[in-house]
């Protein structure tokens, strides 16, 4: 290891150390924009490890998060089951139903893709509520734990830093190298002996299964749950949003844009909650027309700019 | 045969907005994804226009199309354009229009529920209407009929007249329509006008029998999508058989399965198009 990432090590560290002190000095409310903040923290930077380097937009981090809120709700309030049992199967069901998505769409044009995740939060909730509906029964499933927000702050802490180590060892490892190689031109990659669906297809499988894992964790956060709340298509978006405005070439990247805009898509909803979407919208644009490559790009230009 | 007639009236309207997004991104190369919206924004203009001037929604038509152009035109040149200038490679202006369109679909969505956020509910031609043994509402049949009228004369004028052999000629390849003097900048901008035109269109046909509202677009964004996907990108007979199997399936799941399940449905042609004719119903296998 060179100086460099010992140094990128001790901050880290440092970073983490801070957050982790948080609950012990902030109050109610502002404990509560942090859960949001580490949740989309965890989200954003998972899914910036698969469409950072393949420019793949993935949408469909809404229903990855949705079977993970909702297969603890239904295991918990159906079946008895414990909170962690259900929290460990449910990502792996994520992961599966990634692999099968990926394998369908992943080997053809990205295009396909992006199609494919952008109403699968929708589908999957209309399957689910009639599966609901029809074999079940019950409407609401009850989430009852004893976790306090402090504990949910910290378990998904602990998931952003497992996500944070394995986007470490991605970057150095032969697959991220792959992927890299994918994203900037996929015939070359084929050519040089790259299997690139299956690359693609593992990578979105992480992602799957870190959003399902974030969305179990938070799940007694919401004690109530019913699947029109847990798979939201408005999260997907928001973790695209906060993904690109960071910047996806950096690991840290997501995590320079999700601050930021949970606290001004805090203070938006709070405020003046009619105008959200049309602020969703604009901020789209923003990153399209002004910041392509997020705050990470801008200070890059800037550091060149001082530097010369 | 309820199923079929009301499928193949579905389908009919369903065609229509597949055509304007085969224009869209078949000819202007183009991903809009906020295409849906524009469908909600016809069809909420018909509702306005229905409740507060009692204007027939047959007649809005004529009004929503000419605005729906002008917009989309000035949204392709002075939005999507410099997109289009900057892109490297297909690959970045494809990221790039569906980020931007995505941006564009939230605006359209958070303005029109400032102006309602309601459903779009009113009652045009409600009646019912006998054929071929089953009864239909009036509304869908008018809408199927003027679908058809609007997709023929779009037909006839793409394969008949020399500016849609322009078209066409720029859907095929823009850069060797460049060399025969085609301006494929003006085509394509024109091509994503008409097409946004005819979008807007069918979503005034489809408010008179389907209730809309604000944030529904996204739904038919899905389907249009899943319908030229199917047919074959620019392929439009591909395209109004692919809106006949969609229509027809749907309307099959929602009657005999449950009417919460049609996007599962379409989800499941979508999928069965990926596995097995990824280019489409007629396209070719590329080698």
């Amino acid at each position: 290891m060179r100086t460099n990432d010992w140094q990128s090590i001790v901050i880290a560290v440092v970073l983490f150390a801070l957050a982790a002190i948080v609950p012990f000095i902030a109050n109610g409310y502002q404990l509560s924009v942090a859960v949001t903040a580490v949740m989309y923290v965890g989200l954003a930077t998972s899914w910036a490890l698969f469409s950072g380097p393949t420019h793949y937009i993935s949408l469909a981090s809404g229903a990855f998060f949705g079977v993970g809120g909702y297969l603890v709700a239904t295991g918990m309030s159906d079946y008895n089951l414990s909170f962690w049992l259900m929290a460990a199967i449910a990502p792996l069901v994520a992961a599966v139903l990634a692999i099968l998505i990926g394998l369908a769409t992943l080997r053809l044009s990205g295009v396909y893709f992006v199609i494919f995740t952008l109403g699968l939060a929708e589908m999957v909730r209309n399957l689910v509520s009639w599966i609901q509906n029809n074999f079940l029964g019950s409407r609401g499933l009850y989430v009852l734990t004893d976790f306090t927000e402090a504990h949910i702050y910290w378990m998904l802490l602990g998931v952003c830093a497992i996500i944070f180590i394995f986007g470490w060892w991605l970057g150095r490892s032969r697959l991220g190298f792959a992927l890299r190689i994918i994203g900037n031109d996929e015939a070359v990659a084929k050519h040089v002996g790259i299997n690139t669906a299956w690359s693609k297809v593992i990578l979105f499988m992480t992602t799957g299964f870190f959003a399902a894992l974030i969305g179990a964790i938070i799940a007694p956060r919401y004690s109530y749950i019913e699947p029109n709340q847990v798979f939201s298509p408005e999260l997907s978006f928001l973790v695209v949003i906060m993904a690109l405005l960071g910047g996806t070439q950096r690991l840290w990247g997501p995590l320079v844009g999700v601050i930021p805009f949970t606290l001004v898509w805090e203070f938006i909803n709070s405020n003046f909650s009619n105008f959200s979407t049309l602020f969703l919208g604009l901020a789209f644009l923003l990153i399209v027309y002004v910041i392509p490559r997020g705050f990470v790009g801008l200070l890059q230009t800037w550091g060149e700019k001082i530097r010369t | 045969m309820d199923i079929i007639i009301s499928g193949l009236l579905l389908g009919g309207t369903y065609a229509l907005i597949a055509m304007g997004l085969n224009l869209q991104y078949g000819v202007a190369r183009i991903m809009n994804l906020a295409n849906g919206e524009l469908l909600v924004l016809g069809g909420l203009a018909s509702f306005w226009l229905f409740v507060f001037a009692q204007i027939s929604p047959l007649l809005t038509i004529f009004i929503v199309a000419p605005f729906a152009f002008v917009g989309n035109w000035l949204i392709y040149r002075f939005l999507l354009r410099p997109l289009v200038s900057r892109a490297k490679t297909q690959g970045q202006l494809e990221v790039d229009s569906i980020l931007a369109t995505f941006g564009m679909s939230f605006i359209f969505v958070g303005i029109m529920v400032m102006i309602r956020g309601e459903y779009f509910t009113y009652s045009f031609l409600a009646a019912p209407f006998e054929i071929l043994g089953s009864t239909v509402a009036q509304n869908r049949l008018a809408a199927f009929g003027m679908a058809v009228v609007i997709g023929l004369a779009l037909y006839l004028w793409l394969n008949h007249s020399r500016a849609g052999m322009a078209v066409r000629a720029v859907s095929v390849s823009p850069d060797t329509a460049k060399l025969v003097g085609i301006n494929v900048a003006r085509v394509s901008a024109l091509a994503f006008a008409l097409g946004g035109a005819v979008t807007a269109v069918g979503g005034t046909l489809i408010s008179t029998f389907i209730t809309l509202d604000a944030s529904v677009g996204v739904i038919f964004t899905m389907k249009a999508l899943i319908i030229v996907i199917m047919g074959g990108v620019g392929d439009i007979r591909g395209a109004i058989i692919a809106a006949v199997i969609l229509g027809l399936v749907e309307t099959a799941v929602a009657t005999l399965i449950d009417p919460g399940l049609t996007l599962a449905s379409a989800y499941l042609i979508f999928l069965l198009v990926l596995l097995f004719r990824p280019q489409g119903l007629f396209g070719k296998r590329p080698t």
